[in-house]
């Protein structure tokens, strides 16, 4: 699998080239033409950008969400859901990277290969950063109006977490 | 909604910060955060500049056109209102494909460049589609065969068998996935 990562790139990038080559198309000048779009990209994207780090940051180092999973704890006992993965499994549509951090405190807690690791792993790993993926897209091309595209990602990253909770026990 | 978010997450942080007289933190957080956005777009831009030239080669050759032709009748199902072997079909599967390979940075231009090209054929410039949701739903569930960054932070900490996680998160992201794209096509009915 590995190798085929490695291997995906060069081969893609070749088969492009050679391709366009063959079309008689002028590459280079054709790469350029390509290439030039990614300034305009990058400035449209910055100000959303900018705004949701902002609020996220401001968010998510306040210390809040701990405090809300403690007023929780005795709700969660009662369905035999460990308290433990919840900060990362309400994290994670939100930051990346400090959901990241929060594995990485897992791993240093209880093992990189306790249940709960392994549990908060498959989380991180199965979804992705649905706020930062809608502000990038959706901010980059000017879409004001996101309707229901939240609320979609979010509940798909709900399940997500459900459907963890109901297959790693076969595995582990 | 974006809006209410995000008043909520910082009159909440905020207000939560200074009871708990952790002003500081937040000064420093609401200063650095201009920084931190531009370490990101820093670390996005190259490859960007890199992906979009190297797609602008394969949409000029005719071979994204090619890719596109070949993948509508798959992609056709899970997105209807898009025109038979329209651009955007190409760029979509090879957004889908860099991801599945673990090529995350690949994915973001090949993303972006199919959001544009779904913008396109938007009536309503500033309103997403359903398309455009039908495809960010697609990204949102993370669909992966390697969660790379996942398992190098597990050999980081000396797992005995770090890709133990693979076969259990493919599963998840791919029954998520289905699960998404049912939530995704109930929404859309709903919110016509």
């Amino acid at each position: 699998m590995k190798l085929l990562s490695n291997l995906f790139i060069p081969v893609l990038v070749l088969t492009i080239i050679i391709y366009g080559a063959k079309k008689k198309l002028n590459v280079y000048d054709s790469f350029l033409e390509g290439a030039k779009e990614g300034l305009p990209m990058v400035v449209n994207m910055f100000p959303p950008l900018l705004a949701m780090i902002l609020g996220i940051n401001i968010f998510t180092n306040s210390g809040l969400v701990n405090e809300m999973f403690q007023f929780l704890k005795p709700l969660f006992y009662m369905i035999n859901v460990p308290l433990e993965i919840l900060p990362i499994a309400v994290m994670r549509p939100l930051s990346g990277s400090f959901g990241l951090a929060l594995l990485n405190d897992l791993y240093t807690l209880y093992g990189v290969d306790n249940y709960l690791s392994i549990l908060a792993s498959i989380i991180q790993g199965s979804s992705d950063t649905t706020l930062y993926i809608i502000t990038l897209y959706f901010g980059t091309i000017g879409i004001q109006k996101i309707r229901y595209a939240l609320w979609a990602g979010l509940l798909a990253d709900l399940f997500t977490v459900i459907l963890s909770l109901i297959i790693v026990p076969l595995f582990f | 909604m974006i809006n209410k978010l995000w008043i909520f997450f910082i009159i909440s942080g905020s207000i939560f910060l200074i009871i708990n007289g952790k002003a500081d933190v937040l000064n420093s957080q609401i200063l650095s955060s201009g920084k931190t956005t531009l370490d990101l777009i820093m670390q996005i831009f190259p490859l960007l500049a890199l992906w979009l030239g190297i797609m602008n080669i394969a949409k000029e050759s005719g071979l994204l056109d090619k890719i596109s032709k070949f993948i509508s009748p798959l992609l056709s199902k899970i997105f209807p209102e898009i025109p038979k072997g329209h651009e955007s079909l190409g760029l979509i599967s090879s957004n889908i494909i860099a991801n599945l390979f673990g090529l995350g940075n690949a994915a973001t231009p090949f993303g972006l460049k199919a959001m544009e090209s779904l913008q396109k054929l938007n009536p309503k410039k500033n309103e997403a589609t359903r398309s455009m949701i039908t495809f960010l739903v697609i990204n949102t569930c993370g669909v992966t065969l390697v969660p790379t960054t996942i398992i190098s932070l597990r050999m980081m900490h000396d797992s005995t068998d770090p890709t133990s996680i693979v076969m259990p998160c493919v599963i998840v992201t791919f029954l998520s996935l289905i699960i998404g794209l049912i939530i995704d096509r109930i929404f859309s009915r709903r919110y016509k």
